[in-house]
């Protein structure tokens, strides 16, 4: 870890009481998810933490508890250091707060989230799907999502193929 | 015949006006079939008159799980997925992937091949520029550009299609090296390159830097402040435009970077032309990178010879068992990553591109997400058009350098 990153990490840790994890030099903290709006405003105003440089999420399917991870991955250009943080959610009704209010770029990116992952975010300002149509079915990047395929359409069978091909809905 | 639908604002109703609603204000659907959204992407403008009220973009046009199919793969294959995200800046993908799994497994590379990733990432990150150059330049109905830009974008593309074959879709980079070594016209296709490139940046700028349609385009057009910047995850020349001076090139050296003599130009304007002749500053310091790197090309092997994540050649294939094994184990197989998560990041063109990797223990990775920096630049676009004229919408959304692929993934 790098040193000048030691005493932030404590007092996270003594706070929040936050769970530390290291890995190739990266320092991984876990809070709980109704702490993560605070925890993300100190990393920013006290510790320059200025960039949201990811947010994320990882699903453990089967796994029911804790299911997801999401992922905070913040940048301080001011002391060029780098930390994680991650809230872990449970599988039958994962939300979180909306961190929108502390990092402009989180608004996307937790419709992403809610898209991809079908994480509710609490409080967000605009809760619609990103890039998936907006009548879509399911949340793709879930563990338990099929990876999927179109069945190829020949002339012999193109209209019995178009009959049961699912179209996006007029 | 499918029925025509009226759109209705019930979806949008908290991010448009008050006077949208009561039809003061006109709503106006620009792309995603526009030649200046520069791919597939859809604004819905809130005009008043021709003035920006509110700006909405819509993305997912170009939506191909590319996530999704990498986390199906094994790590060797998926890296041919990260070619087709930002198309612009293939060896810019590559590289950010490789480093990414390198740092997973914990892979040390051969010197020879940092300094030829170098090279090549450098002349992406020129030919990337480039097709911004010239499609601005044709936002703002400077036709010639584009040629100009494209006939020098060609010249790279020759150079990535004679050292992997093609010449976007490179794949040129591998986990511990580079494919194979460069052949030995490479050198010589550099060099012509380095020789003519200067004149014809000169040549740019004759054009447009000083060209007074231009400048009324470009200055105070689209302010951006840094502390909107920051805040929205702006990063890349856009971020260095607004006056911070941040490049992971710079900050957190890879590849090598630290024995460069380079310079990150940064100006504090924030507006469209400053992010302009941020770029136009960087095509120089790319060169500049390019001819160091290659001057002290170092000699030696360009692939780890560790052979659990590296392939043996195929000459060792024909004499040696552990050879035979070790292909077959990797091909078929892959090589196992550890169950634990890491997250890279290198300087692309538009900015921090960065990798999230969780592993599972297996070949395959349990969780590959993009960090794409268009993303979050096109995030901010709402933010700097309000209050300019539909006209200037071009200019800025160029100026933000944008890549569809790169943004939907």
């Amino acid at each position: 870890m790098d040193k000048k990153l030691e005493p932030i990490v404590k007092i996270i840790q003594e706070k929040f009481g936050a769970g530390l994890e290291e890995f190739r030099d990266e320092v991984h903290l876990s809070v709980k998810a109704g702490q993560i709006v605070e925890a993300l405003t100190i990393m920013r105003d006290e510790f320059h933490f200025e960039l949201l440089s990811a947010l994320t999420a990882v699903d453990y399917w089967p796994q029911a508890n804790p299911r997801f991870h999401v992922i905070y991955q913040l940048t301080s250009l001011e002391k060029n250091l780098s930390a994680q943080i991650r809230v872990s959610l449970n599988g039958s009704s994962p939300k979180v707060g909306t961190v929108a209010g502390v990092y402009a770029s989180a608004n996307w990116r937790e419709r992403e989230l809610l898209d991809m992952f079908g994480i509710e975010i609490e409080g967000h300002p605009d809760p619609r799907r990103i890039l998936m149509p907006e009548d879509h079915e399911g949340h793709p990047l879930r563990k338990d999502y099929p990876l999927g395929y179109e069945e190829p359409q020949f002339t012999f069978n193109f209209d019995e193929i178009d009959l049961r091909k699912p179209y996006a809905k007029e | 015949m499918a029925q025509i639908e009226e759109v209705s604002l019930d979806k949008f109703k908290h991010l448009v006006s008050e006077r949208a609603l009561t039809g003061e204000t006109m709503l106006l659907n620009m792309g995603p079939q526009h030649p200046s959204t520069h791919g597939v992407l859809r604004l819905l403008l809130e005009l008043d008159g021709e003035v920006i009220v509110n700006c909405i973009p819509d993305i997912g046009f170009l939506h191909t799980g590319v996530e999704k199919n990498m986390e199906a793969k094994t790590y060797q294959k998926a890296e041919v997925m990260t070619d087709r995200l930002d198309y612009m800046n293939t060896m810019g993908n590559n590289l950010a992937y490789v480093m990414a799994v390198e740092k997973l497994v914990d892979l040390d590379v051969p010197a020879r091949a940092q300094a030829l990733r170098v090279i090549l990432t450098e002349l992406q990150r020129i030919a990337s520029h480039l097709v911004w150059l010239g499609t601005s330049g044709l936002d703002l109905a400077a036709m010639s550009m584009f040629l100009y830009c494209f006939r020098e974008r060609e010249q790279i593309l020759d150079i990535l299609e004679l050292v992997s074959g093609q010449r976007m879709m490179t794949t040129y980079f591998r986990p511990g090296g580079v494919w194979r070594d460069v052949p030995v016209e490479f050198e010589k296709a550099v060099r012509d390159f380095i020789k003519i490139f200067p004149k014809r940046i000169d040549e740019y700028e004759t054009l447009l830097t000083k060209n007074p349609l231009f400048i009324d385009r470009m200055v105070d057009i689209g302010y951006l402040s840094k502390e909107t910047a920051l805040s929205y995850g702006v990063t890349g020349p856009t971020l260095r435009a607004s006056g911070v001076d941040w490049d992971l090139r710079k900050a957190r050296p890879y590849c090598g970077y630290e024995q460069y003599d380079f310079h990150v130009p940064v100006l504090a304007e924030g507006d469209t032309y400053a992010r302009y002749l941020v770029r136009i500053e960087e095509l120089r310091e790319s060169l500049k990178i390019v001819e160091q790197a290659l001057n002290k090309l170092p000699l030696g092997p360009v692939r780890s010879d560790n052979r659990k994540f590296v392939p043996p050649p195929r000459s060792e294939i024909g004499v040696s068992m552990e050879a035979l094994i070790h292909h077959f184990k990797l091909w078929t197989e892959g090589f196992p990553a550890p169950k634990a998560s890491i997250y890279s990041a290198v300087e692309s063109p538009r900015g921090e591109l960065g990798l999230f990797i969780e592993g599972d223990g297996g070949p395959k990775p349990l969780r590959m997400h993009l960090r794409t920096p268009s993303f979050d630049n096109l995030g901010v676009l709402p933010e700097i058009v309000k209050g300019h004229l539909v006209a200037d919408l071009d200019a800025i959304l160029a100026s933000i350098d944008i890549v569809l692929g790169d943004i939907d993934r």
